[in-house]
């Protein structure tokens, strides 16, 4: 068992020589090499570097199956639009925590802050990827071609504020990391500011991947278009991201058992239990809503047809059941109810994710897109490098054991 | 956006303003004064499918002529290598011609669409891409309604491509290489108001002739290129489906209520964690009995 006296190297001997010898061996892997998930992954990220050389040099047609009528397959509508709807449990629970000053959940903030970091520097990250043009991606950062009528514009750069407000959250790990006492205290005096404006980043940029298929409206199938798109996008963002920490939650707690106090194991399924009451909660109304908006548009004739019984299994399937899931494994204290129902809550984002932007986008077209393996294996590179990432800052920074007592000392 | 900028210039036009003269050649750079939309009219009862089109057009932007000829059944479609096709179509009344490009909409979705700027649609009317501000990410594409611009997949410095009016000729004075080259006069040039008077008189004239639907007058929220045919846009392969407000106006709600997102909801949340501050400690001693 790790106590709160886990030993900070640098914080014990500040001097300029010692931080170069601790980074130097912080680099060095911690941890069992051949493990299942190394095994897998390694050789997926090594093709996957190769497929991302090849789609810089023959251009992105060369591993996709991208056609002039589907311009944006499974590398937006997955890793971006999809990635970053899981990663809504920042948002979420910095304001549970911080807004809301509910401290029960403080224990897995910096995990899922880390992971909601880690998820928008690699998914977004994946839209680089998807750029034709990626080295005029300055021009609407610096501001000599503002369009600034483009929900894209406004998307773009939410993410790279949020980016940066998601890394202040997360800095005093980093600072508690290396033993800088003075940084950190003046990193997390920011960190309410830095909360309230992701928070605010987050509602806008999280409706704004569903604004962005706003002007396709004759290329989205009814079921899945409509004008609150935005909204439904915001609204299932708190159970997608919820879901997710949820599910990572239970993944973290096998594989890191041995940073995680007592106190805060006995914590877990108490906090479990309180996010499937607002995953519930929230997967109600977006299921009110749905269930409006279809009753709005008169769509009961489309239900007949193939995608009408596609559409009923995402919102009965994949978003009614988990939600009563939810309900009563959360009565029953049920953890692994709940955690059955976080993993279809996760399917069924996905499904919605890749109905609007893939499956549903120009259903009718003859030839359908389908993605190629080569775009599967880039996604799961990414997936996986950013795990690699993860994995190595947890079993080094305090984010899931206990903060250094100096540092709680500041807080007092 | 496009219409405001009309409206506004017309204004200045009207005015005769020495200013709006400076003012418009200064940004056209050729000192050439255009107060309205340019636009082509497209008449099928004159079209004979000769491709004259799009050979010259092939020839102005340096790709490679046109191989296949306009069959009845077979849609040919634009793509980077070609920026206007001539289809033909069985219909009611025989076999018609149809000429796609990009339809350079009053407020185009496409320019809306775009993060940087690169699809622009300039005062003159022609909207058009401009590289070395594009970033490649296609949102164009998904926007267009009619499916315009292309993209090259196969290239590492991919261009997206579409018609784009021959915007330096029209800055030249000149036509569009299409207008300038039908041999039957199928392609007018003009402003966007002229013709659609034009295209109204046609129909008037000879109303057993023309079918009296002119296709981009309102589509989209109106768009520079005009059609007019024997018979209705659904039996030519046009899309019929499209909404009569401009496309931007979709998403147009949601970017207005940005800014107001982003003063007050930061407020509601700095007061919540105001109010809830003292609940803290109190909190920190209920969660241990849990
Ligand atoms: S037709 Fe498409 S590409 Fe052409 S101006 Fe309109 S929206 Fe843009
Ligand atoms: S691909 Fe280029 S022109 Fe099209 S929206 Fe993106 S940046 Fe603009």
């Amino acid at each position: 068992m790790k106590t709160s006296n886990f030993e900070y190297p640098i914080a014990k001997d500040n001097d300029g020589k010692t931080i170069w010898k601790f980074l130097i061996s912080e680099f060095k892997p911690k941890g069992k090499i051949f493990t299942p998930f190394n095994i897998i992954s390694v050789p997926v990220i090594l093709l996957g570097i190769v497929l991302i050389v090849i789609r810089f040099w023959k251009g992105i047609g060369s591993i996709t199956n991208l056609t002039q009528e589907v311009p944006w397959g499974l590398w937006i509508g997955f890793d971006v639009v999809t990635g970053v709807a899981f990663a809504g449990g920042a948002y979420v629970l910095t304001f549970i925590v911080y807004i809301l000053n509910n401290q029960k959940y403080h224990s897995i903030v910096r995990i899922t802050v880390l992971n909601g970091f880690l998820a928008y520097v690699f998914y977004a990250g994946a839209l680089l990827l998807d750029l034709g043009r990626p080295w005029n991606v300055i021009n609407p950062i610096i501001g000599n071609s503002f369009g600034t009528s483009s929900v894209l514009f406004l998307v773009a750069w939410h993410f790279l504020l949020y980016m940066l407000a998601q890394l202040i959250e997360f800095s005093p790990a980093v600072a508690e990391w290396l033993g800088a006492k003075r940084a950190r205290k003046i990193l997390s005096g920011m960190t309410i500011a830095a909360v309230i404006f992701g928070i605010t980043l987050s509602t806008l940029h999280q409706s704004g991947l569903g604004a962005l298929y706003l002007m396709a409206k004759d290329k989205i199938h009814p079921l899945w278009y409509s004008e609150f798109i935005p909204i439904l996008f915001l609204v299932s963002s708190i159970f997608a991201g919820l879901s997710m920490v949820i599910f990572e939650g239970s993944i973290s707690h096998k594989v890191f058992f041995n940073q995680i106090s007592e106190k805060h194991n006995k914590e877990q399924d108490g906090i479990v239990r309180g996010l499937s009451r607002i995953c519930a909660g929230a997967m109600f109304a977006y299921f009110a809503l749905q269930v409006l908006i279809f009753i709005h548009q008169k769509r009961w004739d489309l239900l007949g047809t193939p995608m009408g019984y596609w559409y009923l299994l995402e919102m009965i399937g994949f978003v009614l059941i988990p939600m009563l899931m939810f309900v009563s494994g959360y009565r029953r204290k049920s953890i692994n109810m709940i955690k059955t129902a976080a993993i279809l809550t996760m399917v069924g984002v996905i499904l919605n994710r890749l109905n609007v932007t893939v499956i549903g986008f120009k259903w009718d077209e003859a030839i359908r897109y389908v993605p190629s393996w080569m775009e599967v294996v880039v996604t799961l590179t990414v997936i996986f490098t950013e795990i690699w990432i993860f994995r190595w800052v947890v079993r080094r920074m305090p984010v899931l054991r206990d903060a250094p007592i100096w540092a709680k000392n500041q807080d007092k | 956006m496009g219409l405001d900028r009309r409206g506004f210039m017309k204004t200045l036009g009207v005015a005769g303003t020495t200013l709006a003269l400076g003012k418009t050649a200064f940004a056209a750079g050729k000192g050439k004064e255009s107060i309205e939309f340019y636009g082509i009219l497209y008449d099928s009862t004159r079209c004979v499918g000769c491709q004259t089109c799009e050979n010259s057009c092939a020839e102005k932007h340096g790709l490679p002529a046109p191989t296949e000829v306009p069959e009845a059944g077979v849609i040919r479609k634009t793509d980077e290598s070609r920026r206007t096709v001539v289809n033909l179509f069985k219909t009611t009344k025989g076999e018609v011609y149809v000429k796609n490009q990009c339809m350079h909409c009053n407020e185009p979705a496409c320019a809306a669409a775009c993060l940087t700027q690169a699809m622009y649609k300039t005062k003159e009317g022609p909207v058009i891409w401009r590289g070395n501000k594009c970033m490649g990410c296609r949102y164009c594409m998904v926007s267009c309604p009619f499916d315009v611009p292309k993209f090259e997949f196969h290239s590492a410095n991919p261009k997206i491509t579409k018609c784009d009016m021959c915007y330096d000729r029209i800055l030249e004075g000149k036509k569009p290489a299409c207008a300038e080259n039908c041999p039957a006069e199928a392609i007018t040039f003009g402003t966007r108001r002229e013709l659609i008077q034009e295209a109204r008189k046609r129909i008037a004239a000879q109303p057993d002739v023309y079918s009296d639907l002119i296709y981009g007058e309102r589509e989209a929220g109106g768009t520079g290129e005009v059609y007019v045919a024997q018979v209705p846009p659904v039996e030519l392969g046009f899309k019929t489906n499209l909404q009569n407000e401009s496309y931007p106006a979709l998403s147009k709600g949601f970017l207005y209520a940005v800014p107001s997102v982003f003063v007050l909801l930061p407020v509601l949340l700095l007061g919540i964690h105001e109010t809830t501050k003292t609940n803290k400690n109190h909190q920190n001693e209920g969660d241990e009995n849990e």
